[in-house]
């Protein structure tokens, strides 16, 4: 296995920040993932580093005191600095405002502010132990409205920044938790909820603790994620995430329960919509008793792959070789959504998932894929499974691959669908409706016809130690399936097979495909006609065969008297052009060159007679004009027939 | 000269009168020889007899004499004549039944030439012996028609779903039973998928329409042989049995003999088994090298792995079928009266037969309709074209009947 499993890996570049020591604070602020040093309460410098900009902020402020909590509103507006348990500073870094800070005290009469959260970049909550404040700040005036206050007891609060839900601590098991939802300017109460705590014996207290609860959004939805350290049925060992889905409107419901199978202490990170820890994907079919889902994780365990701190900085020219990383180490505080910090080393890691690993260890193909087309980065990973699964090494059963198609086909068509919906509502004129219509967005999980052609089938079909069978078999089932989800299948597919079944002399397999309109007729496939055409000499049926396709086409006329022509089928052609009427528009040259070919001369005078005609007709004249370049024909014709064969033109 | 003499039907003929007639075919084929050195005669007319002349292999020759019909007429003293009808029967009718005599002991014996070097002229004689001692007393010549010239196929129609799907089984029946070298299916004796070359195809589809199953058609009407096995462990109710091999699975005696057969004769010359196994109205051959061994737990693996999935199949084709009826409506009685074949997939169709069986052929036409049928045939054939013949001659007719019943195929006129 090696160290190639580990599927757990800290981000590449992580933020380095200074560490943390008896001078120097360091905070971190999950709404906007900053990461703020404060030196000497602010008087020697704050350096606030987040993860996308690297260009940290950094400014001076007095000290005034210990430092409790410091944080910027959204887009780094105004800066909030708590100093104390009554009152939360704050300073304006809008161009133009003025820089001088400004104090509000908490309403409520005897409380303490455990904390304060941004809800947008003038909005603020204050969360004290009697309640919480919603306040608007003015910062051209230098004050803040209340705009909204509720008076609760609260032991301690949660913030997740992603879906604006505050989360409050009450009751003295603490185990009752109170959602607030803020948007743009309102504060709603949802409906409080109660975590169940593991039985435990009434002398000792068992609480809530705030370290075994987190939120996060998965899959577009609100979790509230409770670390249960012991099960409560008491038979099953090992500790569980038990998922309670918050919705906007109605009650919290207990929906998941993660099965950990292991005891200890757990971090839990919420990446890429999985629940790492140990990896738990929730839209992967779980075992379900009605109510709640429970899982078991999707992976074994792995630990993050061993790190390697990078000796980065202009500072750090010595050649100093990597110093490997502590792993889980205490000093590691985890945030949410995948954030792990280490404040006595001054580095903020994200925590990635990478696919490729995984890939292996994920025997089931139709679960890895599930798993997969869930992921953002995935496209390039279910290609190369898809590859891999028709290798001769590592080839997977006929049925397996028809569901891995089925999965890909599946995504693809619902992006399809969501897509053609759009265009239609476009166009009904749906545009200015409310709410604005969204084009559906292309992830990475739509995996179309073109993507499976060039990176999985072509190079499929290349190699020539394939049976063909299986590469036929292959090349139907991918048909199958697209044609299961009705899709219509693109040209170069239905070239693939041709080229395969021709390759091997299979005609009579290729027959009954385009008898069964399997290779269904399309505009392209002109050009798979003309091809066989060109196989009519290894397989006579062939002629017929792409003339009844380029019949089913209808628009391929012109071709049939090509190909007639060709076969000095003159007459035949000729009835056919009369057939759908477009005789009078036919070159005279091209015909009776078909006709002198075949030294034919009882024909040759058919085809100049039928012409004579037409002149006639056209032109109330036999003759043929000089634009015609027919004047070869007519000295042929007076050679063989005689000047007095000629029509006579027609005198009144 | 009785040496040349391979196989002699019926055999009670007295010995000099064999070698007679034997003699005079060889007679006359030497000498319509001189004329035409590469086609000698195909037949000759007498006033009793047709005789019909097949070299299928070099030097051996096939002769098939039939008997022209007869009319008794009293004649003006009041005495019974006979009076043979000398234009009643078709050359190509009966030029073709004599070939597909050759093709179908080719099938299940191979080449004559293979029989010599395997084992001289007492093998081959052998061979013919039991072969045709069977067969002579299936073939029905008086219900022999136009049909029998095309020897055609006739194809199922299916969307393409489910054609689809059909596809995909054969695939995943050829994987998990990898022995496995060729598999045809068919639905309502319809032949639906062949891995067979055509050739090979058209007369195993003739020996599996005209006497298989029709073979196993009379018991299950007649509700014996209930294909509900109850006694299958594991739930695996199916309805798949073997029409070839082994008839009951759970008999440790049962023997595990299938019917061999002789494909691609002029290029790599193959010899299989060939099992044919059946749920409800889908039928699947599958053909494997007669090398291989075959035991009864494969058979009981084709069975559990074949069984089940077919089942299925043949249910949803059943559905699919009955849908597509539907909405073409084709149950009511066709408009038009039409044979249609195409030689290059050997597709046929006919309005007329309503049944076709070895021993009666149903038309609803009048017999000397399809002798009409038959002349204009053997007029107007031409090699490399679609034949095409129209009871209702007028071609205002014809065209309509192309435009709405087939559309897909260009024809020429």
């Amino acid at each position: 296995m090696g160290g190639e499993d580990y599927y757990l890996e800290l981000c590449e570049r992580p933020v380095q920040f200074e560490k943390a020591n008896p001078v120097n604070c360091v905070f971190f602020d999950e709404a906007n993932k900053q990461v703020f040093a404060v030196r000497s309460g602010g008087a020697t410098g704050v350096v606030v580093k987040g993860p996308d900009d690297r260009n940290p902020i950094s400014f001076r402020m007095d000290d005034r005191g210990e430092v409790k909590c410091i944080k910027f509103s959204l887009e780094n507006k105004i800066l909030a600095v708590q100093r104390t348990s009554k009152t939360v500073d704050f300073c304006n870094f809008i161009p133009d405002n003025s820089q001088l800070e400004y104090t509000q005290e908490c309403k409520t009469k005897n409380a303490n502010i455990l904390g304060f959260c941004w809800t947008s970049s003038t909005e603020i909550v204050f969360i004290t132990d009697q309640g919480i404040e919603f306040y608007q700040v003015l910062p051209e005036k230098r004050s803040l409205k209340l705009l909204k206050s509720h008076n609760i007891n609260v032991n301690w609060y949660m913030y997740c920044p992603e879906s604006a839900v505050i989360l409050l601590s009450t009751t003295v098991l603490e185990n009752v938790l109170q959602p607030f939802y803020f948007r743009a300017g309102t504060m709603s109460k949802l409906p409080k909820f109660e975590i169940e705590l593991p039985a435990a014996p009434k002398s000792t207290k068992l609480s809530l603790s705030e370290r075994d609860i987190a939120m996060a959004t998965i899959y577009g939805q609100l979790y509230v994620l409770f670390l249960r350290h012991h099960s409560r049925t008491s038979n099953s060992t090992g500790a569980e995430v038990v998922l309670y889905h918050l919705p906007r409107e109605g009650a919290c419901k207990r929906m998941h329960i993660l099965k950990l199978n292991r005891t200890g202490k757990f971090a839990l990170n919420v990446v890429d919509n999985l629940v790492t820890s140990v990896i738990f994907d929730i839209k992967l079919r779980g075992e379900s008793d009605g109510t709640v889902t429970f899982h078991h994780p999707v992976l074994p365990a792995r630990s993050i792959q061993p790190y390697q701190i990078p000796v980065a900085g202009p500072a750090a020219v010595t050649s100093q070789s990597p110093v490997p990383c502590k792993l889980y180490s205490s000093s590691w505080i985890v945030f949410q959504p995948d954030i792990i910090i280490s404040a006595s080393q001054g580095y903020l890691w994200n925590l990635q998932v990478k696919l490729q690993p995984i890939v292996n260890l994920l025997p089931d193909k139709g679960r890895l894929m599930d798993f997969l087309l869930q992921r953002k980065e995935c496209k390039m990973v279910i290609l190369s499974v898809c590859s891999q699964m028709l290798t001769e090494s590592d080839r997977a059963t006929l049925p397996v691959i028809a569901t891995v198609f089925d999965k890909l086909n599946h995504e693809y068509k619902k992006y399809l669908d969501a897509e053609q919906s759009y265009t239609m509502a476009v166009e009904a004129g749906q545009s200015r409706s409310n709410p604005p219509l969204k084009r559906p967005v292309r992830t990475q999980a739509v995996v179309d016809q073109s993507d499976v052609y060039t990176h999985v089938l072509s190079p499929f079909v290349e190699n020539k130690e394939m049976p063909h069978k299986f590469v036929i078999a292959v090349l139907m089932e991918y048909i199958r399936s697209l044609n299961q989800f009705q899709i219509p299948v693109q040209h170069y597919l239905h070239e693939l097979v041709i080229k395969t079944l021709v390759q091997h002399n299979l005609f009579y397999m290729l027959h009954q495909f385009l008898q069964y309109h399997v290779l269904s007729d399309s505009k392209p496939l002109v050009c798979t006609a003309c091809l066989l055409l060109s196989l009519e000499s290894f397989y006579p049926p062939a002629h017929q065969l792409s003339l009844d396709m380029l019949k089913r086409l209808s628009t391929a006329n012109d071709e049939i008297v090509e190909v007639l022509l060709s076969k000095h089928q003159v007459l035949a052609a000729l009835r056919f052009i009369r057939g759908i009427g477009g005789h009078d528009n036919i070159s005279a040259r091209k015909f009776l060159d078909a006709a002198k070919q075949t030294d034919d001369v009882m024909l040759f005078y058919t085809i100049f007679r039928f012409f004579e005609q037409r002149n006639q007709r056209l032109r109330g004249n036999p003759n043929f004009t000089p634009g015609e370049h027919c004047e070869e024909h007519v000295a042929f014709f007076k050679q063989v027939f005689g000047e007095q064969a000629l029509m006579r033109p027609t005198t009144f | 000269e009785e040496n040349k003499i391979l196989f002699y039907h019926p055999n009670e003929v007295e010995k000099n009168e064999k070698i007679r007639n034997v003699g005079l075919c060889e007679a006359i084929v030497q000498f319509t020889r001189t004329f035409s050195p590469s086609k000698p005669a195909k037949s000759l007319h007498t006033q009793k007899n047709r005789q019909f002349f097949n070299e299928p292999e070099e030097n051996f020759w096939m002769v098939m004499v039939v008997r022209n019909p007869i009319i008794e007429k009293q004649s003006k003293d009041g005495k019974p004549v006979v009076e043979y009808q000398e234009e009643e029967l078709l050359d190509k009718v009966y030029s073709s039944v004599l070939q597909q005599c050759y093709s179908m002991y080719k099938l299940f014996n191979g080449t004559f030439l293979k029989a010599m070097e395997d084992g001289g002229v007492k093998l081959l004689k052998e061979r013919l012996e039991k072969f045709f001692h069977r067969y002579l007393q299936t073939l029905h010549l008086q219900s022999c028609d136009l049909l029998d010239i095309f020897g055609g196929i006739s194809f199922f129609p299916l969307d393409k779903m489910t054609y689809l799907k059909i596809q995909s089984f054969i695939n995943r029946m050829e994987e998990s039973l990898s022995v496995v070298k060729y598999t045809a299916f068919l639905y309502n004796d319809q032949l639906i998928w062949s891995g067979l070359e055509q050739d090979d195809m058209r007369i195993l589809y003739k020996y599996l329409t005209t006497s298989l199953f029709p073979r196993h058609i009379e018991p299950e009407l007649a509700g014996r042989d209930s294909p509900i096995r109850a006694e299958m462990p594991g739930n695996l109710q199916h309805y798949g049995r073997f029409l070839t091999g082994p008839l009951n699975l759970n008999d440790p005696e049962a023997k595990c003999r299938f019917p061999k057969i002789f494909v691609n004769t002029d290029d790599t010359y193959e010899e299989l088994h060939l099992i044919v196994y059946k749920a409800m109205s889908a039928a699947v051959c599958f053909m494997i090298d007669a090398s291989t061994q075959l035991t009864l737990d494969f058979c009981r693996r084709l069975d559990s792995i074949v069984g089940p999935q077919l089942t299925v199949l043949a249910s949803d084709i059943c559905e699919q079928f009955n849908i597509n009826k539907r909405i073409s409506g084709s149950e009511k009685e066709p408009q038009f009266k039409f044979i249609y074949f195409n030689h290059m997939n050997l597709a046929e169709k006919s309005t007329i037969h309503m049944r076709k069986t070895p021993s009666v052929s149903l038309t609803s036409v009048h017999p000397d309709l399809m002798k009409i049928l038959g002349d204009i045939n053997s007029d107007f054939t031409r090699p490399s074209s679609n034949q095409f013949f129209q009871i209702q001659r007028v071609v205002e007719e014809v065209k309509k009947l192309c435009a709405t019943q087939f559309n897909n195929i260009f024809f020429l006129d």
